[in-house]
Order: C-alpha cells, then structure tokens, then sequence
C-alpha cells in the first residue's frame, strides 16, 4: 500500500543555490535582484525604546557598520549556509579572523594545541604575538595525531590546525583530532581557506569552528582581503566550566550567558558583541560585496581550479627538469587515503614542486614565466608562482628552511583557471630558463 | 535559572535580567524538539520591560533534566506546576507550535492563573504525517531536516535571519538535534499526533488571547489557525505576510510588535 508512495525528501536548497542566494530577500530590498551595497556607517532607531532594544540585543538589527553591516550580514549568511554552520562573523583579513576567534575563547594564561604546519603568518601570531596577551601554545605536526593529544594541559582550551599544510601538502586526520579535542572537552578550530566549502566541510568530520582567509578562492579573483569565522553549532559549551565567558554572565552586556541565550550560534554572538566591538577588524561592505561575487561562481571556478591542478601534477611529475611534485592527488603523496576521504570533491589547486638545479634554476624560473604572476597570495583566478627560497624567506639558512618545510629547489604553485596549454606553454619557458640561466635571462 | 518541578531540574532563560518575584510572569512554551532558545527574540525584550520572561525547556528538552513528558495533557499540568515552583499566582502564556496545544490545554485547566494566551502558529490538533513521525521515533536525523524545511517559508528558505549573521535553518537544525531526536522529536511528535482535545480546550478559554499566523505555515497552516480561533471567545488574529511555522525567528520583530501590544495592555508590567 504504502510502497508506491514517494519517499519525504528535505527541500532545502543546495550548494550551488545557496551560493548564489542564501541570505538574501530581495522583497526586503526593494526588489533589488543583486544584493546591494549599503555603503553607511550607521542606522536609524525609531525611537528611543527602539535603540535600548537594539543595544541589550533585545532584538535583531544594525546600529554601526564596525558590529554589522546588511551586505556583510549577506555574506555571513552565505557562508554559514555553505559550510553547513549556524552563523559567522566576516571580517576585514583572514589574520583579524583567526586573531578574533582566538581572543573570543581565550582569556590570559591559556594555552592552545596548534599545527605546526601554518600560514606563516598564522605561526607569527601564535609564536611570537599571543604569547604578549599571555596565550601560549604548542606546535605539534600535523601528521602527528597522538602529538595533538599529549600537548593537551589543563588550561588548552582548544586545537588549531590548516587541513592542508603549507606548503607540505601534509594533510592532518581532521576526524581523529576532532575526537581528541571533543574528549577534551575543547573545540576544534580548522583554517580551511584551502579547501572552501566547494572542496571540504570541516563541520562534518568534526570541527567546531572553521576560518577562511576570504581573500584567496572563497573571493576568488585577488581582487579584496576580507575573512570568514564560522560556527557548526554542535560544541556545548555547558559541558565543563573552561569557558566561564561564554556561560557565566557578562558585564558588558547587562549580564548576558551567552551559551544560555544563544546556545549553537553563542560562539558568533560572543566574536561580534564583545571582539568586534571592542578589536573593530570590521569588513567594508564594498569588499563583502566582492566577496559575494566571487561565491556566486565558486563551485565552478573550484572545479576549474582542481581539474587544471591535476593536469599540472601530471604535466610535472613527467618534466625533465622537475625533481619532485607534491600534492595529494599524486598516488605515493603519505595522505593520498586520507585526502580522497577528506576531499571528494578534488584535492585543491596548491602545488610545491622541486625544481633541477637548486636555488639559481628557481630563481631563472620566476624571473622569466610571463603569464604566471609572481607575487604573495594564492587562490586567485589567475596562476601565481613563488620561489620561498629567494624571496619569502630569503634570509634563512638551509636548516631554518627545512624546519619551515622549505627547500631551496622549491616552488609554490596555485593554480588558476586560465587555459591549460598556456599555463604549460608558460611553464616550458620558466624551465627553459632555468636549465640555461645566463643565457635567457640575457635575451 | 534553574530550579525544581516534580524533583527535575528545569531550565528556564529569563531572557538576561534576574528573576524578580515582583514582577508579573509570562510563559514561553516551545515547539517540538526545540528549546528555550527559539524565543530569544522575545524574551529578552519583555525581560528588560517590567516582566518576568521565563523561556522554559521542557522535561528532557535543552537543558532540562528528566524524561520527556508523553502527553499534552501532561505537558499542560507542567506548565502549571512550573507557576507554583517559581513562586507566582498567575501568569501569561506564550506558546509556538506544539506550545500552542499545551498552553490551550493549560489555560483550559487553569482558567484563574492564565491571565492571557498567546499562540503562535497553533492550530486545534496537530496530525502527523506518519513517515515524519516514524522517522523521528526511529532517532533518524532526516526527521529534523524535514521539519526545518517545513518549518520554514520560502523566504526563510533563502536566509535573513534578523540577528546578522545568523542562518535560521542550520541553527534549527542545531537546536533539535541538541538531545537524542527520539527522546525530544519523536516523543513530543507522538504527543502532538494523540492529543484530541484541542477544540474542545479552545471553547473553555475566557482570557484575553492572540492568534499570530503566518500565510506560508504548512505545518499549521492559516486556516486551522484561524479554526482554533474561532472557538475562544474574542480571541484577536494578526497574519505576517511572506512568512513560515518559525515566524518567531523569521519575523521576530513583526512578533514581537503585536506580542508586546497585545501583553502590555492585557496583562500590564511592572512600573519601574
Ligand atoms: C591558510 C591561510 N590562512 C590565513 C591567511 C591570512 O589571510 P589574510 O591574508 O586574508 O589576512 C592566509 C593568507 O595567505 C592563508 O593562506
């Protein structure tokens, strides 16, 4: 009887949709299709009764640009909906996001588990600039699981990692350090500007806090810096008293638990009332605008940018002039498993290859490709090309730069959208170069 | 604030500001599989305005202790042991949903402690579709997805949650999956399914009460809202356009416009 009934299926829309539409009502904007930009510092109350509302957070709204913005407002919804979280703060650079998600669950004389494997200026700011407001942590690689679980002390009040190192590729078990810091009774926070949502779901395989460098694919055509917290809503924050300014009442808001209140989005609400506030790194509608444009099409550019990565893995791994290519897409990379799991949707568009002839091959590469850019940022639409060795980190010895996981052989590459064929056309130039130095670069 | 019914701890939020024995009390009274913290966009307001906001969870909801209550019925006489426990005479109702059945119920068997009644996308009964129902006794996530997309209007849908950066249907879907979904969902689904008396509750109301219905609602739509009404006497209707089930959240502040309207003058606050 029942067997020829259509089996319920949840309705809400999906990845592609909601990168193109979550958080928006056109009928509230005067029909207005794009989303627009509402280039304001500040808005008007009705009345006296109205503003006291707005400032007890009584109720929902906008009272200054630096606490929120509606276009921003867009941008948050946008990618709490993609990343499958409860709500998000953007704010004006990835550092200032991680730098707020930091100061919104630690207070002085705590201590964090973090990768070792980081953003370098991620790892200056856990190494040498936290320590000043009195937060310490410890590195731990990234392929060490049971290291993450030993640097646990009393006061660790949570992990943070990048899913992929830079620029080893080494890809950390996202859901067995999950189940460490969760048996901790401490949140996992993910830097997963790498992968975007398009690539990778951290909240699925546990984390509990998930931070985007905005400015790189998520934006997607370096054209705006802007930096994404947000929150999967499932870490209780009741469960043991570590985080006594998330559940005990707060001052500076007429006594406000936030955990009580605002249960799975009390992570956000803390980042905005208090962080946001009182730091200010808030995005300029304008760049939130950008940003949004740049999701509009991020499914599609990611799978452009994951299918010209592969095709330049192949290209690589069989040039003459390459000594080794690293990216978990290549079959003996030590994570290939745990990247096919992590990111079935494409293993992301970095790429580090050693190049023949150590530092001076790749430093004739870089000074003669013509269609790459050589410049410090990744994930644009566009191919960028560096060379650590001479220039980032140019003034460290052999051993500092193996620490860092760097050679002096080794280019970093992020992959763009651009044609194939051009992108290798430009490479055989690069390695011309570099296997007759002098001779091209005297043309 | 946390305190003791039939030797269970309940939770209840007071909406930011300390309890104050002196100051009248409303109710609020979830949906199913919910907690307290759909009405933060309620509470905290009639908290700071001369009221005692009390957002409970039920037994064995957020972050209340005990079991789930089985009944409707029993859910109501809990309601009018949690007066009792706090300390208060009487009170207003505030109800959403599966509250709506139980503050009927409630104001029905207690007719000289409810001062008003406030239901927000109620209907008279609440059928359930059985698969939805089945799925949720059988502790399956897909019940909780399916209630979000039902709860919410095409245009909750798309986002635009009033408080920034906040996304309504994921945040739903946090809060019903807080506890194990059979023991909140799928027992407070049963209890809605059961419960007959809707009608019949309706016609013993005599206070003051406020029907808020919204014209996307499909899971109590604005026909059987406006059906309830019409059996309590002088009973007021407001409808929000372009709106879902979760209208609480979805138009927080057109609620809280008529709410604060409709309580004020029916059931006055404290002066300060
Ligand atoms: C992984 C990662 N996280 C964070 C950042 C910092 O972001 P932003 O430059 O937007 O401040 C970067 C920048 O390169 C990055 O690559």
């Amino acid at each position: 009887m029942t067997d020829k009934k259509k089996e319920l299926k949840p309705n809400t829309y999906k990845f592609d949709t909601l990168s193109l539409h979550a958080g928006y009502q056109p009928h509230k904007n005067a029909g207005s299709r794009q989303v627009p930009i509402y280039q304001t510092t500040s808005y008007l109350f009705d009345d006296v009764d109205h503003a006291a509302a707005l400032f007890n957070l009584e109720r929902g709204g906008h009272i200054y640009s630096r606490i929120s913005n509606p276009t921003v407002g867009v941008l948050e919804e946008r990618v709490a909906s993609l990343e499958g979280g409860t709500a998000a703060l953007a704010t004006s650079s990835g550092m200032s996001a991680i730098f707020l998600t930091v100061m919104t669950l630690c207070e002085a004389g705590d201590h964090l588990v973090v990768s070792s494997q980081l953003y370098g200026g991620t790892v200056n700011l856990f190494r040498l600039t936290l320590p000043k407001f009195g937060i310490k942590c410890t590195f731990v690689k990234p392929r060490d699981t049971e290291g993450f679980k030993k640097a646990i002390q009393k006061n660790t009040k949570g992990i943070f990692g990048e899913l992929v190192g830079n620029p080893g590729n080494e890809i950390m078990n996202m859901p067995e350090i999950a189940k460490i810091a969760h048996d901790a009774g401490i949140p996992l926070m993910v830097d997963a500007t790498y992968q975007t949502p398009y690539l990778c779901k951290p909240f699925e395989h546990g984390a509990d806090i998930v931070i985007h460098s905005l400015t790189k694919w998520m934006a997607g055509h370096g054209s705006s810096m802007a930096g994404i917290l947000v929150e999967g809503g499932k870490f209780d924050w009741m469960q043991n008293d570590k985080f006594p300014t998330m559940t005990k009442p707060y001052e500076g808001y007429h006594g406000l638990s936030f955990a009580e209140e605002f249960g799975p989005t009390a992570f956000t609400m803390k980042a905005r009332a208090e962080g946001m506030r009182d730091f200010g790194p808030c995005l300029s509608p304008q760049n939130a605008w950008n940003v949004l444009q740049g999701i509009e099409t991020l499914s599609v550019r990611m799978k452009k940018h994951c299918s010209n990565a592969e095709e330049m893995v192949k290209y690589l791994s069989n040039h003459e002039s390459v000594a080794w290519v690293s990216h978990p897409s290549v079959p003996d990379h030590p994570d290939h498993e745990l990247a096919k799991k992590l990111l079935p949707n494409g293993r992301g568009s970095m790429i580090a290859f050693g190049i023949k002839g150590g530092k001076d091959a790749g430093v004739a590469f870089i000074n003669n490709v013509k269609l790459a850019s050589h410049l410090a940022n990744v994930g644009d639409t566009r191919t960028l090309v560096i060379h650590p060795a001479s220039g980032t980190h140019s003034q460290m010895d052999e051993a500092t730069l193996k620490f860092a996981g760097l050679s002096h052989d080794m280019i970093r590459l992020s992959v763009g959208i651009e044609d194939i064929d051009d992108i290798k056309n430009d490479f055989e130039i690069g390695f011309r170069a570099a296997r007759k130095p002098r001779l091209v670069s005297n043309q | 604030m946390k305190f003791k019914v039939n030797n269970h701890e309940v939770f209840a939020s007071t909406g930011g500001r300390p309890f104050d024995k002196k100051k009248p009390l409303i109710i609020f009274v979830h949906g199913s599989g919910l907690t307290h913290m759909t009405w933060v966009l309620q509470t905290r307001y009639f908290a700071f305005h001369g009221y005692n906001a009390l957002a409970i969870d039920l037994p064995g909801h957020g972050l209340s202790s005990g079991d789930s209550l089985k009944s409707i019925e029993q859910m109501a006489d809990w309601v009018n042991d949690v007066i009792d426990a706090v300390g208060h005479k009487e009170a207003s109702l505030v109800g959403h949903s599966q509250g709506c059945l139980v503050t009927v119920e409630c104001t029905s068997r207690y007719p000289d402690k409810i001062k008003t009644l406030s239901l927000m996308g109620g209907a008279g009964a609440i059928p359930m579709n059985p698969e939805l129902l089945s799925l949720a006794e059988n502790n399956d996530p897909k019940a909780v997805d399916l209630m979000m997309d039902w709860a919410h209007g095409p245009a909750g849908h798309f986002g635009g949650h009033p408080v920034p950066g906040l996304y309504h249907i994921n945040t739903g879907t946090m809060l019903a999956k807080s506890r194990t979904i059979q023991n909140t969902l799928g027992v407070d689904f049963r209890a809605c399914d059961n419960y007959k008396n809707g009608f019949e509750a309706a016609k013993k109301i005599k206070c003051p009460t406020l029907s808020i219905l919204a014209t996307d609602d499909k899971m109590c739509p604005v026909k059987e809202g406006k059906k309830l009404a019409s059996l309590i006497d002088g009973s007021q209707v407001d409808i929000i356009d372009n709106c879902g089930h979760m209208m609480l959240l979805e138009e927080a502040d057109r609620v809280l416009t008529v709410l604060k309207k409709f309580i004020t003058t029916n059931y006055p606050p404290l002066s300060s």
